[in-house]
């Protein structure tokens, strides 16, 4: 079974290819579209970089569910409710969401993919 | 102006493989203007013939059924200078074909001499899809139109290519 360590540095590979950032801005706090500059393109790119890298399936919105904040009953007033953070931690186990919960406002579900996101995910893809 | 940077195709194994050629002529407009006096192929206009040759080996994939539009170049790296009298050889080959997309490897040589090469993905489109409408389809350069290269592929002896 793959380390932690062995995971991050295939993700670390897959975002330098797919995002063409340095390897040193890949941290596992780094966030992919703040921090790393990834577009709504690239997501359905380090998927299909992910699968072959590490020959594994990964079902489309699993990793990166998309339309996150489109249920009216889980944003008001600019923030992720708590019904919406429930979701999501249902939704997404492999992200943070506690930091999201800590401050919640709309525009920072996106902060939730991060490459510790990523390396959360495959580790439990490859149990 | 026809929007074609591949002449003909030379080789095409589904699913897999294709070689295209285009040959570059003084008569192209475009030229004239690139540069004045220093006539070279525009590297952008290197890239779409990439994508041409690479779209239409990911959309024979799936017989056509999808628009395929470029989506993004992950990686491109020119070598030289491509000049009038020039054959630019693509070579296209197939990384993944997924059912939202896929992405290819393309390289292009004169001679053989390898003058640029690109990684290069492509997102599918149907007409059902939402954004369609926003798109102008002039710029769907992989439909049906373009697939007129792998009929007329045919060498002036009457040879077809390519060879199927």
């Amino acid at each position: 079974m793959a380390t932690r360590e062995e995971i991050l540095d295939k993700v670390r590979a897959t975002l330098v290819d797919a995002l063409g950032v340095d390897d040193d801005e890949v941290t596992e706090a780094a966030t992919l579209v703040d921090d790393l500059g990834a577009e709504s393109i690239d997501f359905l790119d380090i998927v299909f970089r992910l699968e072959k890298n590490f020959s594994i399936k990964i079902p489309r919105g699993e990793l990166f569910p998309e339309n996150l904040a489109a249920d009216s009953s889980f944003v008001k007033d600019g923030k992720v409710t708590a019904e919406g953070l429930a979701a999501l931690r249902t939704k997404m186990p492999h992200a943070d969401i506690d930091s999201l919960a800590s401050d919640p406002r709309v525009e920072n579900i996106q902060s939730l993919f991060t490459v510790k996101m990523m390396v959360n995910f495959i580790a439990a893809k490859l149990g | 102006m026809r929007w074609f940077w591949i002449d003909r195709f030379t080789e095409f194994e589904s699913g897999k493989k294709a070689k295209a050629v285009k040959n570059v002529t003084l008569a192209e407009e475009h030229l004239h203007d690139h540069f004045p006096g220093f006539a070279v192929m525009p590297g952008s206009l290197m890239i779409e013939g990439m994508a041409q040759t690479g779209g239409i080996l990911l959309g024979e994939v799936n017989q056509f059924e999808h628009i395929v539009i470029l989506a993004k170049v992950p990686k491109v790296t020119f070598h030289g200078w491509v000049v009038p009298g020039d054959q630019i050889v693509y070579t296209a080959t197939l990384i993944n074909a997924e059912v939202e997309g896929g992405s290819v490897e393309v390289t292009a040589h004169v001679g053989d001499r390898l003058v640029a090469e690109a990684e290069i993905m492509f997102v599918h489109l149907d007409q059902k899809d939402s954004q369609f409408g926003a798109i102008n389809q002039k710029n769907f350069v992989f439909s049906m139109n373009l697939l007129g290269i792998l009929e007329v592929g045919r060498a002036g002896d009457g040879t077809s290519t390519p060879s199927t």
